[in-house]
């Protein structure tokens, strides 16, 4: 599905990434765990468009694509929720939504739109509710499931969440993992960045550890979560009182 | 004074030396004349220039202290007030010795304030008017900034053109020379053209030793990091906007004096020196001379003036200036002669942070007199002129 | 003052005011979706009534008017493509300068193509005796005909914004644009139609009322002011707000008019704008600011 390879980001003199090369096969979902600052928002947006990498490939489905314009990407098939939600806040939540279907709304699938719409309003029911409120009023929690929603409409073969549970209390954290569980359940491949990192490998197949701009550690996420240094760096005291599950 | 800025203050003599010599030997030393003026229109850019390009405040109606400066020297120097003699005011003025008495044209008896005495009340009206105006204007940024400076200098251009006793359409003419030592004066007679191309040069290499000296120093500093980020500056203690205020009040006050030397040069004045036209080609001259490029912005601001003052753009003139300011802003932003301004907004900051590092070590032992003599940074922006020195470790 | 007097001031001023606020709309449309104050807003204005006057030479007045507007329009995108889109993260004083020159270039050009004469399209009903009778006073059907287009104009404009699918696009790629870039929004094609339509509402604007104030090749930067003064007013975002705000500019500068020399007419307007941002930046109507700067 996705394909990296020897991909180098750099903000003008910064290198923020340094070949990093990683993949995501249909129907899983990967997690990417790493401290502020490793580079891994960058990392979906050099996927998603929005910044151009300076060296390195990125084959989406195969096809090359990171030299392509973020709409383009959106209409091959990946779709990325940026960090710290950014919904549309003067439209309704209703209008997101649409928004997020512009591209099969543009190849003229009206009825499939709509069907899509009832399934986000089945998946995210206090979105049904909110339905003509605007987005700007909505709680954290709801504007990252709009947001989720929103990305969605578009079909993506490839769904790309930047850090889902940042700045939400620890229930709906719980909440939006289960989602993003359940997405993946119905098809969906999911490429998940976050700073939680139990959450995040808790429902990921594999994971990848990015640290300064580096992938340090990668493996399944039962090895993952096993691991020494990851627990000491990114899951806290508590994890070490785990049994061990056997070493990478 | 560090020899490289005298170093280039002299070049500048040397070179403006070269243009006269130039220009007389070739018999065309009414060359000169345009020259001079082209001199005191860049002393109005280098004071805007200190203005957009250290301290970051847009300003689109620059030209409106320029009129302020030279209609009112030159309504007080015309205004005949021989028919107020009696008046309790006029003979205290006279007193004074504030007034002067000459024949008009037609030998009538004029009596009207002295140039020397306009000048300075001109100046000052304009160096109040800025103080006035830039309380509240500098308050705002951006857009804000830019409409508010582009109102007020539509007002005033406004009322040069509106009022009768300014003139209105045609302007205040007949304006008397403004006497110097031993005979000579500023005026347009061509006996004296050499003499006020070289009053013209003093001045502005004047104002350039004043305004160099500046931006070396502390408040130039504390300006850049104004520039650079206003909230951080304040952070650290710099008095924004008092800086900002003082920094505007003194372009301005330069561009007043420019105004009040060439409308005596000139003889008059008309409401197109007021004009938002005027306003906008001294942006666009700090523009390609460089955001903070003070030597960058004399010389564009020179040559692009001499240019449209001999008639080179033809009717294009404004077209001319519109396009400049287009180009320069797609393709060189910084200005076409600019020193990289982010390296030394950087290197100001580094300053800035490591003296205030320094003082709060410095705090806990007494008298730390070593870091407090004239490198103690932002917080010592407010001391200005007084404190050892402003002079910068290399 | 008498009530006939009263009136026809009253009238004045709300025919100025109409048009100011099409120019305020247009200012905000531009702003909301790229952040730029659009100084050469008033060229627009400006070109609608003279481009429409030289196309009536030969075409009937409807023609000339859609004519007019659809030039202007690709104006409006030359402006955008040649000089706004190039510009990557540009600092708000950079768009500042561009659009001014931006805004001398329209006006140089057309100083160049029609000289300063001053034209005007003919009315559109009737002639400058004609006039209807409304409240005691007399006045000219092109004043209705100014006041009901620009409204009309208005009330399109918020129609598109809310029911049409561009008009939504519009309005996700202003709240947002990176989101809606996100979404496969044609974000670039998104600001070029907010010129467009900033354009072609100007023009529009200046051909309905040119009859009554003429134009001339340097009216856009007074309209530009003005424009400005009522965007600002109106909290830079709400057209019903910027319509109100129109409306009282322009009856206040109007009955100015009769306490102050004509000369300092524009003056008003000015002083208005300087009060405003001086004391509420924000506008009279926004309830919050969006710092865009």
């Amino acid at each position: 599905m996705l394909r990296i390879r020897n991909l180098d980001v750099a903000y003008g003199p910064v290198t923020v990434l340094r070949r990093i090369s990683l993949h995501v096969n249909p129907g899983e979902v990967v997690a990417i765990v790493g401290a502020n600052g490793a580079g891994k928002t960058t990392l979906l947006k050099a996927v998603s468009g929005l910044v151009r990498p300076r060296a390195g490939e990125i084959a989406l489905q195969g096809r090359e694509v990171s030299r392509e314009s973020a709409e383009r990407i959106v209409a091959l098939g990946c779709s990325h929720v940026p960090e710290g939600r950014q919904v549309f806040a003067s439209m309704s939540v209703h209008e997101n939504l649409l928004m997020g279907a512009h591209v099969q709304l543009r190849r003229g699938r009206k009825d499939q739109v709509k069907a899509d719409l009832e399934r986000v309003y089945r998946l995210f029911p206090v979105l049904e509710k909110r339905q003509r409120q605007f987005a700007g009023t909505l709680s954290g929690g709801e504007q990252q499931m709009l947001a989720m929603g929103r990305a969605l409409m578009a079909r993506p073969a490839l769904l790309m969440l930047d850090e889902p549970s940042m700045g939400l209390a620890p229930l709906v954290m719980k909440d939006i993992f289960a989602t993003v569980s359940r997405i993946s359940a119905e098809g969906s491949t999911v490429l998940l960045v976050e700073q939680n990192a139990r959450g995040a490998l808790k429902i990921a197949h594999r994971g990848y550890v990015l640290e300064t701009g580096r992938i340090v550690l990668s493996g399944t996420a039962e090895e993952l979560l096993a691991n020494r240094d990851v627990q000491r760096a990114y899951l806290g005291r508590e994890a070490a009182a785990e049994p061990e599950r056997g070493r990478p | 004074m560090p020899s490289a800025r005298l170093r280039h203050v002299a070049v500048f003599l040397a070179v403006a030396a070269a243009a006269q010599l130039l220009a007389v030997g070739a018999g065309k030393g009414f060359l000169l004349t345009q020259l001079t003026m082209a001199a005191y229109y860049a002393l109005v850019a280098v004071g805007l220039s200190l203005l957009m390009g250290f301290a970051g405040q847009i300003s689109l109606g620059h030209a409106a202290f320029f009129a302020v400066g030279g209609y009112a020297s030159a309504a007080l120097t015309t205004w005949n007030l021989a028919s107020h003699r009696g008046s309790g005011l006029v003979a205290a003025l006279a007193r004074a010795g504030l007034l002067q008495a000459r024949t008009d044209l037609y030998g009538g008896s004029l009596l009207t304030v002295h140039p020397w005495a306009a000048a300075v009340a001109a100046v000052a009206l304009a160096l109040l008017l800025a103080w006035l105006v830039g309380i509240p204007v500098l308050k705002l940024s951006g857009h804000y900034l830019a409409m508010a400076t582009l109102g007020v200098g539509t007002i005033i251009g406004s009322v040069a053109i509106g009022t009768e006793a300014l003139g209105a359409a045609d302007g205040i003419s007949g304006v008397p020379r403004l006497p110097l030592a031993f005979g000579a004066a500023v005026t347009g007679d061509s006996d004296q053209r050499v003499l006020n191309y070289w009053v013209a040069v003093a001045i502005l290499a004047l104002a350039m030793v004043l305004l160099l000296n500046l931006v070396r120093s502390r408040v130039g500093r504390a300006l850049r990091a104004i520039h650079g980020a206003e909230d951080a500056a304040r952070a650290m203690g710099v008095d924004t906007a008092r800086l900002k205020l003082r920094t505007f009040v003194l372009s301005a006050g330069l561009a007043a004096v420019a105004g009040v030397f060439l409308t005596h040069f000139n003889g008059g004045i008309g409401p197109s020196e007021a004009s938002t036209m005027k306003s906008v080609k001294v942006v666009a001259m700090v523009a390609v001379g460089g955001m903070g490029s003070l030597w960058g912005t004399l010389a564009v601001s020179v040559v692009l003036n001499f240019l449209s003052l001999r008639g080179y753009f033809g009717t294009f003139d404004d077209a001319v200036f519109g396009g400049i300011l287009i180009l320069v802003m797609l393709f060189s932003p910084d200005g076409v002669l600019a020193p990289d301004l982010r390296r030394s907004a950087g290197a100001a900051w580094a300053r800035l942070r490591a003296a205030r590092a320094r003082r709060r070590a410095g705090a806990g032992e007494a008298g730390e007199g070593g870091t407090g003599a004239g490198e103690a940074g932002a917080g010592e922006a407010r001391d200005g002129a007084a404190g050892a020195g402003g002079e910068e470790r290399p | 003052m008498a009530r006939e007097l009263l009136v026809q001031y009253l009238i004045a001023g709300l025919t100025y005011g109409v048009i100011y606020a099409v120019v305020g709309i247009g200012f905000n449309i531009i702003y909301n979706a790229t952040g730029i104050i659009n100084f050469a807003q008033g060229e627009f204005v400006m070109l609608g009534g003279m481009i429409a006057v030289t196309l009536h030479g030969f075409l009937p007045l409807p023609a000339a008017i859609a004519g007019a507007v659809v030039l202007t329009m690709a104006v409006g995108a030359l402006v955008e493509m040649l000089f706004i889109r190039w510009l990557v993260k540009p600092s708000v004083l950079r768009m500042i300068i561009i659009t001014i020159g931006v805004s001398i270039l329209l006006r140089e050009a057309a100083l160049l193509l029609w000289g300063n004469a001053v034209r005007a399209l003919p009315y559109f009903t009737g002639n400058e005796v004609t006039s209807v009778g409304i409240l005691g006073a007399r006045v000219s059907p092109q004043v209705l005909w100014a006041v009901g287009v620009c409204l009309a104009l208005v009330a399109a404009i918020t129609a598109w914004f809310r029911w049409t699918s561009w008009g939504r696009q519009m309005r996700a790629c202003a709240a947002n644009r990176v989101a809606a870039s996100l979404c496969g929004l044609p974000t670039r094609n998104l600001v070029t139609l907010s010129f467009v339509l900033s354009a072609g509402m100007g023009a529009l604007a200046g051909c309905v009322v040119s009859p009554i104030t003429q134009t001339q090749y340097s009216v856009g930067a007074g309209l530009a002011i003005k424009g400005f003064t009522v965007a600002i007013l109106g909290g830079l975002g709400n057209s019903l707000a910027a319509v109100a705000a129109g409306l009282l500019l322009g009856v206040l500068e109007s009955f100015s008019v009769s306490l102050l020399p004509t000369a300092y007419k524009d003056a008003i307007s000015i002083a208005v704008l300087l009060l405003i941002l001086f004391v509420r930046p924000t506008g009279l109507f926004a309830a919050r600011l969006t710092s865009r700067v």
